[in-house]
């Protein structure tokens, strides 16, 4: 603890907070300084986040907080995967805040706030290596994401939300009940120390961790939205505004990890090995499936990309629960690239319906509370547009496309291949086949009604004013193309990544050692 | 003292499922009130039950004769989040009565 370069690892979590503090002292007019405030911010989370990705190659950084001990203390993990996931998050947070300063940071009281705090959330559950903080981080994300759902107002988005908040209100309660059911019988929520504490235990204590675990996986099952916990996710998501609704796709990323990690973790090896796989690929493939459905009968293309959420997290957990390395390597590499496209969907919907459908806005009933954001305001709002917006946002569109439904030559493309790949190498169990098929009828399933979305939007000759798209907007958008072409150039270098962190995951013991036998220092 | 609390956190549970499941917002959020007191009660029950076991803040106690504090650290910090969140729930079921102007979970009557 001495140089500052090992205080790295806890940046993400305090940075945010400490940024979103001061957004309550500024006042709420001086938009400029806050915007400023909150890019800075997220920048620096970026470059931290690439650090992490650079300083973990060799082995996870663990960070005590306060100096304490694991398993007393508690501690924050940065091992391949969290860097990798916060790396994404930053990415994505960049650009939603970059798009959302077009006006929609200007919609609702406290958008930036709320949209740090949300960062500093999924940082901490990313970063966290303790069962009942990461239950803390978790809330904070919520809390936080309970306020950007309903940013903006309006009767569809108050609806929605309120599903939102039951449901994962609810979700937290069985959070809660299995961390203590784990606490109670194996008197531990260190998750490196249950890893090893897990083998030894006997008779109903094992039991009751098994209980425990499952009870949990349900909690992160409803977060990452699997069939069937998932129904909340597409009506929530569509009626978000765009910005929020993009940095919410990293939200049921945050449930996927968690499953990865403590599956991994906790039943890498040992008697209870592989528990709840089945279960796993199960939910997985039926998650694929109804988001296949569901993008099929999508009436409009935010709904659209909220079904292409929903097969990304069904895509990690099926290829996590056919047990194939190889396989999830190839999962977590299709993963970040097919958040970061759904994310530019999102965006990509708004400007498209934007002046095309009168906002619906519901009847206002406190004085000034509840109106159209945009009512007063027409659309100068967004200022200096960017010619041939047309044929940009076109591209845009095409190359989500493509990303999302896996086809050559982008990185989806890579990241699914490396999937049939991994399936491929070892015995062609019926589970491989299944989640080799319905993969690929999926990427078919996605590829159909998204060219009909693109042909409508673009081809089809409409009386419509040409969309507008803001400078900003144009920039958060060329931004996560600009991610998802590199994910593509270097599919190589990253999939090999992807590999080297599966590798890491299927190693516990050395997860363990690091978090419990390096401290005293 | 085990039969009095597991039939609590039974009552507890049984009631606010059956609560969560009725059409209206308000009996949602008291359904949701009610099934956080069995969680607690339940987390609280995780550090075992037992009588007259002193404070683990009790100077020259034997460690083992304490009772385990950790449960109750938990239970303070999920029941300040639960009821933050549900104060926050009722806002937002508010606002969705005053806005739809019904207080179905839906949002409109059904049959409407």
């Amino acid at each position: 603890m001495s140089s500052a370069g090992d205080h790295l690892v806890v940046l993400p979590v305090v940075l945010p907070i400490a940024a979103a503090g001061l957004m309550l002292l500024l006042d709420e007019r001086r938009t400029g300084l806050k915007a400023v405030i909150s890019l800075a911010t997220v920048a620096v989370l970026l470059a931290t986040a690439l650090a992490l990705v650079r300083g973990t190659l060799e082995g996870a950084e663990v960070y005590r907080v306060g100096g304490w001990d694991a398993p007393y203390g508690i501690v924050l993990v940065a091992d391949r995967l969290s860097a990798t996931m916060l790396a994404l998050t930053a990415v994505l947070g960049l650009c939603a805040l970059t798009f959302s300063l077009a006006r929609w940071d200007r919609a609702g009281p406290r958008f930036h706030g709320l949209f740090l705090l949300l960062t500093m959330g999924v940082n901490g559950a990313f970063l966290t290596g303790d069962l009942f903080n990461l239950f803390v981080f978790f809330e904070v994300m919520l809390a936080a994401s309970y306020g950007l759902v309903l940013h903006g107002s309006g009767e569809t988005r108050i609806r929605a939300g309120l599903t939102y908040i039951a449901v994962n209100l609810i979700a937290s309660l069985f959070f809660l009940i299995g961390v203590s059911l784990i606490y109670g019988s194996a008197g531990t929520l260190n998750m490196a120390d249950l890893a090893r504490r897990l083998p030894a235990l006997q008779g109903t204590e094992a039991g009751l961790v098994s209980v425990g675990c499952a009870v949990l996986g349900i909690a992160f099952l409803i977060k990452c939205s699997a069939w069937p916990l998932g129904f909340w996710l597409p009506p929530t998501y569509a009626a978000a505004s765009a910005p929020s609704a993009a940095i919410l796709a990293i939200l049921s990323k945050v449930g996927v990890y968690v499953v990865v990690r403590l599956q991994t973790l906790l039943f890498g090896s040992g008697a209870e090995a592989g528990f709840g796989l089945s279960w796993l690929l199960a939910a997985g493939l039926a998650t694929i499936v109804y988001g296949t459905i569901g993008i099929l009968a999508a009436r409009n293309l935010a709904r659209a990309a909220a079904y292409a959420v929903m097969i990304s997290s069904g895509t990690v957990l099926a290829a996590l629960g056919a047990g194939s390395g190889p396989a999830l390597a190839g999962a977590l590499f299709y993963l970040v690239g097919s958040t970061l496209a759904a994310g530019a969907l999102f965006l990509l919907a708004e400007i498209l319906r934007r002046g095309r459908d009168p906002a619906t806005a519901g009847q206002a009933v406190f004085e000034d509370e509840y109106r159209d954001p945009f009512d007063d305001a027409d659309d100068t709002v967004i200022r200096r547009a960017v010619p041939a917006s047309v044929a940009i946002l076109g591209a845009v569109f095409l190359f989500c496309t493509l990303m999302l439904a896996g086809l050559p030559p982008l990185a989806g493309f890579v990241g699914k291949l490396a999937m049939f790949s991994g399936l491929a190498a070892g015995a062609l169990s019926p589970s491989a086949w299944a989640l080799i098929g319905i993969l690929t009828v999926s990427s078919l399933g996605t590829l159909v009604p998204l060219v009909r979305f693109g042909v409508l939007a673009f081809w089809v000759p409409s009386d419509d004013p040409d969309p507008v798209v803001g400078r900003a907007e144009f920039m958060a958008l060329a931004g996560l193309v600009v991610a998802c072409l590199a994910l593509t150039i270097w599919g190589g270098a990253g999939l090999a990544y992807a590999d080297r962190t599966v590798e890491g995951l299927a190693a516990p013991g050395d997860y363990a050692r690091a978090v419990l036998d390096g401290g005293a220092r | 003292m085990e039969i009095v609390l597991s039939l609590g956190i039974g009552v507890f549970a049984a009631s606010g499922v059956w609560l969560l499941l009725r059409p209206r917002t308000f009996q949602v959020a008291l359904g949701l009130t009610l099934l956080t007191y069995a969680v607690n009660l339940f987390i609280f029950s995780m550090g075992r039950l037992r009588l007259d076991a002193p404070p683990v803040l009790e100077a020259g106690a034997e460690i083992p004769a304490v009772s385990d504090p950790v449960p109750q650290a938990l239970v303070l910090t999920a029941l300040v989040i639960s009821f933050a969140l549900t104060a926050l729930f009722l806002v937002v079921l508010l606002a969705a009565r005053g806005i739809t102007g019904s207080d179905h979970v839906d949002g409109s009557e059904p049959g409407r």
